[in-house]
């Protein structure tokens, strides 16, 4: 409850919540374009932005530092993708590059400033590793206006977006101005980017573009629900991280949202339907056994097929048609279940479902398992 | 400066050849410095189906995609129905090579296929009833109606290249562009993409196709262009396709073809020599 009556704790949800949204939504184009490590480069870049905004206004208003930043980490994103346009640096390199020099002088000017004699200096750092517990009323409607505002023009160029997000030469072929696109899109990541940095801190605000669309990624293959995904997994570490950090002092806020959207990613990557591990395993262990039953009809199948009468057959012969491969005795209890083998005399025979199931599969073509069963049982006329 | 402005010169030059939909003149592409394409010419009349050839790092993609405008061209002249392509971008269709995007991506075959309205739509309006009955349209002329709904990701690679196809269809163009649609694709749908071409052709369309196959070129094409960095040699299948002009393309791995029991092939080449 005090989320509802606590003013500074809903100060610091509402503002963690918007950067969780904000980051989440635009980070799943950065995703989708290969480009998340744009996001660790802007966000890093921004940190000589911030400082420098400082020094020359001596103000620490969040619309002034933000602004620093917003052009530092612009300026950054630029220059990628002038180095990767007009030099055969590769991306990875010049997001390398440009990230590593900005962030370097990043922190000599945070150095330099802490030296200055009077105290207007302090908390400059807080950028470093977040601290959400200092984020104002002012703050947060700043956060929510710039991040409303990206929001929006997302929703408004989303066919475009998604296009050049997909197929980027075939929207080029089509008229779209791929480079505006890709200047707009990226401007909008560092929008949702400069307003996470106060909560989260330049090291790990990439984190926050990359994990709640990794995760979104898990459960969906529509790109509208992934955006929406992106953008509630975005508010549930924003706001739960910014909750345990205000409640415990002296936490930084970034490493815990940072913990709490890989909490959610580990979920999501486990046990998301279809692209989740154990999903994955679950049904790759359904095919095997499948295969083997399979095989093992087919076996008796074949069997029945070289003796008049229905003979049962012993279970040392299934195992040696089996090549000697377990879950012999396993696959025959699951046909005896289904009611296409039975047990008689010690032996196993097919019923009368079991025949035609036999007959169904093998009027289907051919199976890998008429390989082995050809090869393992003799030729009688031989 | 007298070839500063060639664009204008050409048009005036080139009046009794105005029956060629795409002309390609002096068309010279780098990379590095180094030359990909060296004073291509390329010049295709209406209603036909022209195959490129040549070997790989010939540059066949290249010239295309220099054509369409997504390469800059070092120097040279490109005219679609004379005139340059940012002016006809709506009679021309594209299907570019199904390796070139990821098919992981989130969305399904009727969205795909939808994007080729996406000029025809304009900025920011969203496709509607209109455009999906032509993507649903498109999608049964490729043979794939019933997978609108599928998840790209799921598809084979047949099946993805039907669906660039398609989606190819639907922007209703009168010139066509292909980066090699038979590259490893199953029978069907190397059938369904060759019944498109000929009924494209029947409809006045003029396809052009980056080629790998030669012994399909006869039976496919009527038009061919024998392409190596330079052109070798551009005009009608029966004309061009010759020994000689595939001897000059691809160096001395043609014999090779030849040697490696390919008989077929080489009897096939031997014979469309004129004469």
């Amino acid at each position: 409850m005090d989320l509802i009556f606590d003013y500074t704790l809903r100060t610091v949800a509402l503002g963690a919540g918007i950067l969780g949204l904000v980051s989440g939504a635009l980070g799943s184009f950065a995703l989708l374009r290969k480009q998340s490590l744009m996001g660790d480069a802007i966000s890093h870049a921004a940190l000589p932005g911030i400082v420098l905004a400082f020094m020359l206004t001596r103000s620490k208003a969040s619309l002034v530092l933000v602004l620093g930043a917003a052009i530092a980490g612009w300026i950054g994103m630029l220059l990628v993708l002038s180095v990767v346009r007009y030099t055969r640096i590769k991306e990875d390199s010049a997001l390398g590059l440009i990230l590593s020099v900005f962030f370097g002088m990043g922190l000599l000017l945070l150095t330099f400033v802490q030296h200055w004699p009077d105290a207007t200096q302090a908390g400059l750092d807080k950028f470093l590793f977040g601290q959400a517990a200092a984020l104002l009323q002012s703050d947060v409607l700043l956060m929510g206006l710039l991040g409303g505002l990206a929001l929006i023009v997302m929703a408004l160029f989303w066919k475009e977006f998604k296009l050049f997000s997909f197929d980027r030469e075939f929207g080029a072929t089509l008229g779209f101005p791929v480079r505006a696109l890709d200047i707009l899109l990226t401007t909008l990541l560092v929008t949702a980017i400069v307003i996470g940095l106060q909560a989260v801190g330049v090291v790990l605000m990439s984190a926050m573009i990359v994990a709640p669309a990794a995760a979104a990624r898990q459960w969906t293959d529509k790109l509208s629900v992934m955006v929406a995904l992106a953008g509630l997994f975005g508010v549930i570490a924003g706001v739960s991280g910014a909750v345990i950090s205000s409640a415990a002092s002296g936490l930084s806020t970034g490493p815990v949202i940072v913990l709490s959207a890989s909490v959610i990613v580990l979920f999501s990557l486990l046990l998301a339907p279809n692209r989740g591990l154990i999903w994955n395993w679950v049904r790759r262990r359904r095919n095997r056994q499948t295969l083997h039953v399979e095989a093992m009809l087919e076996g008796l199948y074949a069997l029945a097929g070289q003796h008049e009468a229905q003979r049962a057959h012993n279970i040392d012969v299934l195992r040696a048609m089996n090549l000697g491969r377990g879950g012999v005795q396993k696959s025959l209890q699951e046909l005896k279940r289904r009611g296409w083998a039975e047990e008689v005399d010690g032996g196993w025979l097919l019923t009368e479902v079991g025949m035609q199931q036999a007959e169904k599969i093998s009027d289907f073509g051919f199976r890998i398992s008429d390989v082995h069963v050809q090869s393992a049982i003799p030729n009688p006329q031989s | 400066m007298e070839i500063s402005n060639p664009t204008s010169d050409l048009s005036t030059l080139r009046i009794p050849n105005s029956d060629y939909v795409i002309s390609v003149e002096d068309l010279t592409v780098a990379y590095d410095h180094k030359p990909v394409l060296w004073d291509v010419d390329m010049f295709v009349p209406q209603g036909t189906l022209m195959a490129i050839v040549g070997p790989n790092g010939a540059g066949k993609s290249t010239l295309i995609k220099t054509i369409l405008g997504l390469i800059k061209p070092v120097a040279g002249t490109v005219l679609i129905k004379g005139k340059p392509y940012d002016q006809q971008r709506q009679i021309v269709g594209y299907v570019p090579q199904r390796g070139s995007v990821d098919w992981d991506f989130p969305t399904n075959v009727l969205d795909v296929v939808m994007m080729g309205r996406y000029r025809a739509l304009g900025w920011i309006k969203r496709p509607g009833q209109a455009e999906k009955d032509m993507a649903l349209d498109a999608l049964q002329k490729v043979g794939m109606s019933e997978y609108a709904d599928r998840q790209i990701s799921q598809l084979s690679g047949g099946q993805q290249q039907r669906v660039f196809l398609a989606r190819a269809l639907v922007q209703d163009a009168q010139i066509y562009f292909m980066d090699e649609p038979f590259q490893g694709v199953d029978a069907t749908t190397e059938r369904a993409i060759v019944n498109i071409l000929k009924e494209l052709r029947a409809g006045g369309k003029t396809v052009v196709v980056v080629h790998h196959d030669l012994q399909t070129v006869h039976e496919y094409f009527d038009w061919v262009m024998l392409l190596n960095v330079r052109s070798i040699a551009s005009g009608p299948v029966d004309e061009v396709f010759t020994e000689e002009n595939l001897r000059r393309t691809y160096g001395g791995r043609i014999a090779f073809l030849g040697q490696n029991g390919n008989s077929g092939q080489a009897s096939r080449v031997q014979g469309s020599e004129p004469g």
